[in-house]
């Protein structure tokens, strides 16, 4: 099936993408929305403006909808966007890289179904230690670029998911009910390399910016 | 001994329809196996104690066209839960017709009597566009209109609408009791 992946550069939707290509299925573009609304529940990540270098990598075409991120709004973005997919690549279905929040998945359903396209969630109900365990035994180079909750802090901005880090976070989980995927906003990722990619992405930590527990990376 | 049976066309799918159920399984230590349902023997039907039929995708109607492979049903004498296009099958073997009404996502649920273990007002998952009518000898426990919670009157054939993996867990548990 040619399938067009809803990417936003973090570890959930290049795994659910390396999923999809494990499967059999085609990939023929990423879609990525880049929302101007920093509290955006639906789209926005601190490193969104890497997805096009990641694209390159993957050697696959990008689509890139812009969206000022206002509630509800920002869906008939995202609507436009794969309408725009289906017309330009021929996408018979979407994959996201929905993991817990019924929030964000239902609504992509919704427009997957008004659009007649099928909605793929590999990762939907995934334990989330065995997620970071399976990025690391796939062999997928991921970094933390934005932290929102107690007690992450700004040390946290450019770690490495590692078995330190899964350890680490599953501590965090126990005391104080951390979603060790970072689903709820804990923290936000950035895929460096996995095998999807032709080489390892180059980034350089830049500057760190935030306060009390919400931090996030600016890189170059 | 458990049987899953995924109804899904696509097994990418499966990832999202049918391991989630795996996952409650494996976390309280159940034996179970998944099949297809094309890949359903007489052999797998005898060994199974219990089975879950579980959902599929929104575009996904391949199993409308099959339901056929499920005569089964009708003389299966142990526990069926059947999960959305599940209780559509089952509801369909047993002469009930399908009609459209497309929901989706969480929703209010009132259990009118107790219904593997919920009672009064749940939010449930929902992803469908089609729900079955009542099938004949069947009871439907929920106090609305469409039957989103039906059991056989003489048989442990259970049929949800709505998705329990995503928000109901202990339904699935209290089947598998």
């Amino acid at each position: 099936m040619r399938l067009g992946i809803l990417f936003s550069g973090g570890k959930d939707s290049t795994y659910a993408t390396y999923l999809a290509k494990k499967f059999g299925h085609e990939i023929v573009c990423l879609i990525s929305i880049f929302s101007k609304n920093k509290d955006s529940f639906m789209f926005h990540t601190p490193t969104i403006n890497l997805t096009k270098e990641q694209a390159k990598l993957m050697n696959l075409p990008i689509l890139i909808y812009q969206t000022k991120g206002e509630k509800e709004k920002e869906l008939l973005d995202l609507k436009n966007a794969i309408e725009l997919a289906i017309k330009k690549y021929k996408i018979q279905g979407v994959v996201t890289g929905a993991l817990e929040s019924v929030y964000q998945s239902s609504r992509i359903q919704k427009i997957c179904n008004e659009l007649k396209i099928e909605c793929f969630n590999p990762l939907w109900k995934k334990n989330q230690v065995e997620l970071l365990k399976e990025l690391v035994e796939n062999n997928f180079e991921v970094i933390v670029v934005g932290v929102g909750a107690y007690p992450l802090d700004k040390t946290w901005i450019g770690r490495k998911l590692d078995d330190k880090f899964i350890f680490e976070i599953e501590n965090l989980q126990k005391k104080y009910k951390i979603n060790p995927a970072g689903e709820g906003g804990e923290f936000e990722s950035l895929v460096l390399n996995c095998p999807l990619f032709k080489k390892k992405l180059n980034v350089k930590l830049k500057n760190v910016v935030g306060e009390k527990n919400s931090w996030r990376g600016e890189f170059e | 001994m458990i049987l899953l049976i995924s109804t899904c066309r696509e097994k990418f799918h499966e990832l999202e329809f049918v391991k989630p159920i795996e996952n409650i399984l494996n976390e309280r230590g159940l034996k179970f196996f998944s099949k297809h349902y094309k890949n359903i023997s007489e052999k797998d039907l005898k060994l199974a104690n219990k089975i879950i039929i579980c959902g599929t995708s929104l575009q996904d109607n391949q199993f409308l066209d099959d339901v056929l492979e499920f005569e089964w049903i009708k003389n299966f004498e142990k526990p069926v839960l059947g999960i959305c296009s599940g209780m559509q099958i089952i509801s369909l073997i047993f002469g009930a017709k399908l009609k459209s009404k497309t929901e989706i996502g969480f929703f209010n649920e009132n259990f009118k009597k107790e219904f593997l273990s919920l009672k009064e007002t749940h939010e449930v998952y929902h992803l469908h566009n089609n729900y079955p009518a009542l099938p004949k000898n069947f009871i439907k426990f929920n106090s609305s209109k469409i039957p989103q919670a039906i059991k056989h009157k003489a048989k442990k054939i259970y049929g949800v609408l709505f998705h329990p993996e995503v928000r109901n867990k202990k339904l699935i548990e209290e089947f598998l009791k």
